[in-house]
């Protein structure tokens, strides 16, 4: 405890980093997963495949590479960018062809009907997206969606592994620089996570209720 | 599957305008294309000897690959095999009706689902040998995969049993059958059919993240194309950086692309034998078709 305690900076430092990334990549997620479901159910084939190419090859990539290929790829086209924003960018980048599954899957639960009843209202595909479908598609999503948004959180950690001073790097650094308290460090690591992933879990949950439609 | 409803066919001027966005998509499309060829030319990156490197078994670097892949797939099948035994364990113990094992095997699994792999791999790589426990980076990192794919496949593997309908267990009591024949005799076979989509997507999970052996060192894909650049560097300065990288990368896809595949091939056959089935409900309801990152 007393270890904690005497280390309580690097620590809240770590936590900060950690959190910012989340929410700076959540941030990237979000938008651009939403786009790309939008563009995945589209009346605009290009777009279509364009997206379903993006969700498949980011899907099928072990997000190590793609932090890889971010941090040491992009300067061989002389773009250098730092550790910080390759690692929002590959964690953002990751998780929006999951939110975009995510989203998809919402859509495709909202039943037929209703997209049908939109068009027979005379709705432009815009405005039955907007209008009808969406806003149903999203209160499905909300578990899903929840569940890719918290994975992300703990998808950051892979930053430690590229000179992002993020939670998970305390471990390594820490245990090998002191004789310190073992325990109190994992533990130390592990709250911080659960600070960020518990009550996102039970936002979750709360909004879920608040939302769901029974069907 | 896209919802067709949300459209009409479309006429003609919205195929023109459908056409002049996606040339203008395209041209867009290609000019980031041609800038990043452009670019790496400039650099000198796409000279073809730079190339040949990867497929020239002289240099030692093809076989050094394919090792890299062997020593990355032996985790990945040990996993896989570990963390499926040690799911399905966990997730009857969660349902039992004992609560002395009902309330530790919950507490487990939510404790691994809840801290980062990562984390795990480095408790098992970095904290352990302090108690006098060494692991080979092999251990410690399918130690990982196994502790953490465990739970979440326990979860997995609860769904599945509990989406199975209410009558099938009653059925299975009112025959006589014990707690476990009711299980593997009746829940288990069916559950295994609905979440074997889900099961395998999990698994295509557990490949994916062998690439964190990276971070402690472990001899797979990544590391091997690290270690080659810094021989190859030390030998002729960066020039085949890229080349390595790219490699490395692009084998870690294609193998992820064929798993992915064989989960999507066993989606459909399940979701065909579910139309026969009579307790038809989608069994995309569980998964909700993403799977986590």
């Amino acid at each position: 405890m007393q270890f904690l305690i005497d280390n309580f900076d690097l620590f809240w430092d770590a936590f900060l980093t950690t959190l910012s990334l989340s929410l700076l990549a959540c941030l990237v997620a979000l938008v651009l997963g939403t786009l790309l479901a939008a563009m995945r159910v589209s009346p605009i084939a290009p777009l279509r495949g364009l997206a379903t190419f993006y969700v498949e090859t980011f899907r099928n990539t072990p997000l190590t590479v793609v932090f890889f290929f971010m941090i040491f790829g992009l300067p061989q086209i002389d773009f250098v960018i730092g550790f910080f924003t390759g690692a929002v960018l590959s964690v953002g980048l990751y998780t929006a062809a999951f939110v975009c599954e995510a989203l998809r899957s919402g859509i495709n639960s909202v039943s037929p009907g209703q997209a049908e009843a939109a068009r027979a209202l005379g709705l432009t595909f815009g405005q039955s997206l907007r209008e009808v479908v969406l806003p149903q598609a999203f209160r499905t999503v909300v578990p899903p969606l929840g569940n890719v948004l918290i994975a992300m959180v703990k998808n950051t950690s892979i930053a430690a592994g590229f000179s992002v001073s993020e939670l998970s790097s305390l471990l390594p650094r820490l245990v090998n620089a002191s004789a310190g308290d073992l325990t109190a460090i994992l533990v130390g690591v592990v709250v911080g996570y659960m600070i960020i992933t518990l009550p996102s879990a039970l936002a979750v949950h709360r909004i879920e209720r608040r939302v769901a439609i029974l069907r | 599957m896209t919802t067709p409803v949300l459209f009409d066919v479309q006429g003609p001027r919205a195929r023109a305008r459908a056409r002049v966005g996606s040339a203008i998509g395209a041209v867009l499309v290609l000019a980031i294309i041609v800038f990043v060829l452009l670019r790496l030319g400039g650099n000198g990156q796409l000279e073809p000897e730079r190339w040949a490197i990867l497929f020239d078994p002289a240099s030692g670097v093809p076989q050094a690959l394919g090792r890299a892949l062997v020593r990355t797939l032996q985790v990945a099948a040990v996993a896989m095999v570990l963390a499926t035994l040690l799911g399905l364990l966990l997730a009857v113990g969660r349902l039992s009706d004992h609560r002395w094992v009902r309330v530790p095997v919950s507490a487990v699994i939510e404790f691994f689902r809840a801290i980062p792999l990562l984390v795990v791999i480095f408790a098992l790589y970095f904290v352990l040998p302090k108690y006098g426990v060494r692991l080979s980076t092999f251990t410690a990192l399918t130690g990982g995969l196994v502790l953490y794919n465990m739970a979440v496949l326990a979860e997995i593997f609860r769904a599945g049993i509990l989406s199975i309908d209410k009558g099938q267990r009653e059925a299975g009591f009112g025959l006589g059958l014990r707690k476990s024949q009711v299980m593997t005799l009746i829940l288990l076979p069916q559950a295994t059919r609905r979440m074997l989509p889900v099961l395998v997507a999990q698994l295509v999970v557990l490949l994916k993240d062998t690439s964190l052996g990276f971070i402690i060192s472990y001899l797979e894909l990544l590391r091997q194309a690290r270690g080659l650049v810094e021989y190859f560097n030390s030998l002729f300065g960066d020039r085949y950086t890229f080349q390595l990288y790219v490699a490395a990368g692009l084998i870690y896809i294609l193998i992820n692309v064929l798993l992915s595949m064989l989960a999507r091939y066993t989606e459909r056959r399940t979701n065909r034998a579910g139309r026969k089935a009579v307790t038809a409900e989608p069994a995309d309801q569980m998964g909700a078709g993403a799977g986590a990152p």
